[in-house]
């Protein structure tokens, strides 16, 4: 291949004695959207991060177009060429948009900002997105997450690029903005402008990407071409396993019902919901993003305060509302925000996944340790949570390994309904499947679940029941079989009717 | 090597800094008659008194991740109204229990505030710095309150070089230094302190009451600067309303050399003992060598900025 924008060789990186890379090379073309495949640990981050500068690699070459690249940092990186959009996105947010774009590249003289010349870049960038109608003065913290992408993107493309690196960029987008991305990505692409993209839905990087390489355990174990690649191929190549049964389902019967949910609204936006669960019911929530679906998890669980409506937990000694008498019902809430709401980060896993039950360990307020870390390093082992032990913190784990953690608590307080928001958001294809099947157990065993989530063929996979929200309301309640994909997006769009 | 030297840091750090002075100040020709000697460490621990007291309730409330500013002024006041109690004739230990709980009453209106407001405990605690302070002064009418002789002077004293006795204030310190622990380690309520600190939302979603706890935290911690405002008195022998000015600095500064993170759930009742003492040596050391106390200033000020650095370093290898 003659034409190559970016060309990695034999990259290499240790922390101390973890080989986070072992051997890792990759070529992209100019103009090319090339997606970066792997399970989280896989070593994505770390290659990112010393493409942009974060890291230097201790081994192995670098060549920008033609010529060595060894960037001294992110910034020296971005003058190269490669500019990165993280995952988390970085805006200033009480600042404009068009402060935001400029930021530490602003048109200035003698220290004064230059008004007109200003507003004519942050201008030509947003048009290079086909993004012209942007509002520049509005502050960047009254956007929606998918226009701050956009104004980072901009802010990326202020110095012409010749790599754009893009790290999960549809984490936190609905469908229609991650359609509105990708027709924003192609036109990148003409331009020129060759793309990095690193996302763990596979079904998107098939839709977006021209070429794919795997990463595993620090290694390139394939690249190819998109078209021609199936999933079960690259999921293989991920794994280092055949994935057969991503959403395995045991016969259940279901039961009575549990929980009953009438009419209930909260502030600000949830506006009426009814559904029943029964036991044995998975029942999956659907819908775009704030479209209430949180909402009505934390109405039910009492974190928010309802101001219509009523929840009802069946067979529970006592009707009280809020977190900790909804704890002492049987209901299991995980939250979809893991680091800020679902975990204590600097704290172990053992005293993440037994707060909810402190007391019964000991009598009269006293603790027995020993006895709370047992049971920590008993789920850890049943649900092989990669660890040293129970008494490591949560902090330095994976997402997905967190993720266990943050259910496993739900399973030892224990738990007869689980409320689940977005519970295989951010982690590997290997820990949802895991979490797949335990929400298949669950149900067989007799427990009854609500799930929330963005990813529809998880919906469809793993629930009995599907219930949409759109705008505050739950429309539409069926059974699984009278679902497709075109029609929750249609109810949750709005658009059935 | 280099992870020998972390782990030190991580372990030990804030011990091997309290050597560190301890053997500093023993060097010197100025010092190295009297500063490694017993009586001189009974002066010391005896001044550390009043810090390592505030410093206890101060763990708990930074661990929780809040912060209290009030306590100077909070001793100030008990240390008032403790000796406007003496001057009435009433007998030591009902004096005792009186300015605990004057020092509980303010903390527990703290921590209403602050749960029940929902506002930032610095702003709070700003506010009643200044309520406190002013109500010592109008209570003692701007004068310092004076009394007849009580035993409480004496359990303070270190007057007599004879005696290898210890006064009474440091062996209080040292017992609910162990019990403070005890109780932030080994109970569910200490846990919880850890939980609020470490993330108050996800305290909240697995059920503990966190505006309680919040009260609780902020009550019994007003109990120990009632408690260090007791001694406070004892060591003055008359309520000042002008006391303590600043102290709640010092307290501070303990607890987080100590290794305690301003951003709540880290923390340790062991370092903020080793962060009063090492404040108090280097206090003591200071005035040996003959250094004016705006050097003193000056060195406190820096230990803090390198204790807080090196602490850094240390949460690094985690991050």
């Amino acid at each position: 291949m003659s034409d190559v924008r970016l060309r990695l060789t034999a990259i290499q990186k240790s922390f101390g004695a973890t080989r986070a890379l072992k051997s890792v090379s990759l070529e992209i073309a100019p103009g090319e959207v090339h997606a970066i495949i792997g399970e989280n640990g896989a070593g994505k981050s770390t290659l990112m991060k010393i493409l942009s500068g974060a890291y230097g690699a201790d081994a192995g070459t670098m060549n920008l177009s033609g010529v060595p690249y060894l960037p001294e940092n992110p910034h020296d990186a971005r003058l190269k060429g490669v500019a990165m959009i993280y995952q988390e996105l970085n805006l200033a947010l009480h600042l404009s948009a068009q402060e935001n774009i400029l930021l530490g590249a602003e048109s200035a003289r003698a220290g004064w900002i230059d008004r007109k010349t200003s507003r004519e870049r942050a201008q030509a960038a947003l048009a290079q997105l086909g993004h012209e109608g942007l509002d520049l003065d509005r502050l960047a913290g009254d956007f929606s997450i998918a226009e701050q992408q956009i104004i980072e993107i901009a802010r990326a493309l202020l110095i012409s690029p010749q790599v754009l690196i893009m790290d999960e960029p549809t984490s936190s987008l609905t469908q229609a903005d991650t359609e509105k991305l990708f027709a924003t990505i192609a036109r990148l692409r003409a331009r020129g402008v060759s793309i990095i993209y690193i996302s763990h839905f596979l079904e998107e990087c098939r839709l977006i990407a021209d070429r794919y390489t795997v990463l595993k355990d620090g290694e390139t174990v394939g690249s190819g071409e998109m078209a021609g690649a199936s999933l079960d191929h690259i999921v293989t190549l991920m794994t280092g396993r055949e994935v057969k049964d991503l959403y395995p389902r045991t016969a259940h019967p279901m039961g009575a019902v549990v929980l009953e949910v009438k009419a209930v609204a909260s502030k600000p936006r949830l506006r009426r919901a009814t559904l029943q669960l029964r036991a044995g019911e998975v029942f999956g929530l659907g819908g775009l993003i704030g479209a209430g679906r949180t909402d009505l998890l934390r109405a039910i669980f009492g974190l928010d305060d309802l101001a219509a409506g009523e929840v009802c937990i069946l067979g529970a000694p006592t009707r009280a509302v809020g977190p900790k008498n909804r704890w002492g019902q049987g209901v299991g809430f995980l939250s979809e925000n893991r680091k800020e709401e679902g975990l204590m980060l600097n704290q172990t896993i053992t005293d993440n996944l037994t707060l909810t039950k402190l007391g019964e360990f000991g009598r009269m307020g006293w603790i027995n340790g020993g006895r709370q870390q047992a049971v920590a390093q008993r789920w850890v082992g049943e649900l092989r949570v990669k660890c040293r032990d129970a008494g490591q913190l949560i902090g330095e784990l994976s997402g997905g390994n967190q993720q266990k953690v943050a259910l496993a608590r739900l399973l030892e307080h224990p738990a007869r309904i689980f409320l689940l928001d977005e519970p295989t958001r951010g982690i590997d294809v290997g820990s949802k499947a895991h979490i797949y099947q335990l929400v298949s157990e669950l149900a067989a065993a007799g427990k009854a679940v609500v799930v929330v989530s963005s990813y529809l063929p998880e919906l469809l996979g793993m629930c009995d029941t599907i219930g949409v929200m759109c705008r505050g309301e739950l429309t539409a309640v069926r059974p699984r079989a009278e679902w497709s994909e075109t029609e929750i997006m249609r109810a949750a769009t709005g658009s059935a009717g | 090597m280099k992870d020998i030297f972390r782990i030190l840091l991580a372990k030990g750090g804030p011990f091997i800094g309290l050597i560190l002075v301890i053997v500093l100040f023993s060097i010197p020709a100025e010092t190295r008659e009297f500063f490694l000697t017993y009586n001189n460490f009974k002066i010391i621990f005896t001044q550390t008194v009043i810090v390592a007291i505030g410093a206890l309730g101060m763990t708990l409330i930074i661990v929780s991740g809040g912060i209290d500013l009030s306590v100077g002024s909070s001793i100030a006041l008990t240390s008032v109204a403790g000796a406007q109690l003496l001057q009435r004739g009433w007998a030591p230990i009902p004096v005792l229990i009186a300015m605990v709980a004057v020092g509980a009453l303010i903390g527990l209106l703290n921590g209403t505030a602050i749960a029940g407001l929902r506002m930032t405990p610095f702003i709070i605690t700003l506010g009643t710095l200044g309520v406190a302070r002013g109500s010592a002064k109008w209570m003692a009418d701007n004068q310092t309150v004076n009394y007849d002789s009580s035993p409480i002077n004496g359990w303070m004293t270190t007057a007599d070089p004879f005696s290898h006795a210890l006064p009474a204030g440091v062996w209080v310190a040292l017992g609910l230094a162990v019990l403070t622990a005890i109780l932030l380690r080994k109970t569910v309520f200490g846990r919880h302190i850890f939980a609020l600190g470490s993330n108050e939302a996800t305290a909240r979603l697995c059920g503990i009451a966190t505006t309680r706890l919040k009260v609780a935290i902020y009550t019994l911690a007003g109990a120990f600067f009632g408690l260090a405002g007791l001694f406070q008195l004892s060591r003055l022998r008359q309520g000042d309303p002008t006391v303590a000015v600043g102290l709640e600095l010092d307290i501070i500064a303990s607890v987080i050399i100590g290794g305690a993170s301003l951003s709540g759930g880290v923390g340790t009742i062991l370092g903020s003992m080793i962060g009063a003492l090492i404040m108090a040596v280097l206090r003591n050391g200071s005035q040996q060598m003959g250094w004016p106390t705006y050097f003193q200033e000056i060195i406190i000020g820096l230990v803090i900025i390198v204790a807080v650095f090196l602490d850094r370093l240390r949460q690094g290898r985690q991050a």
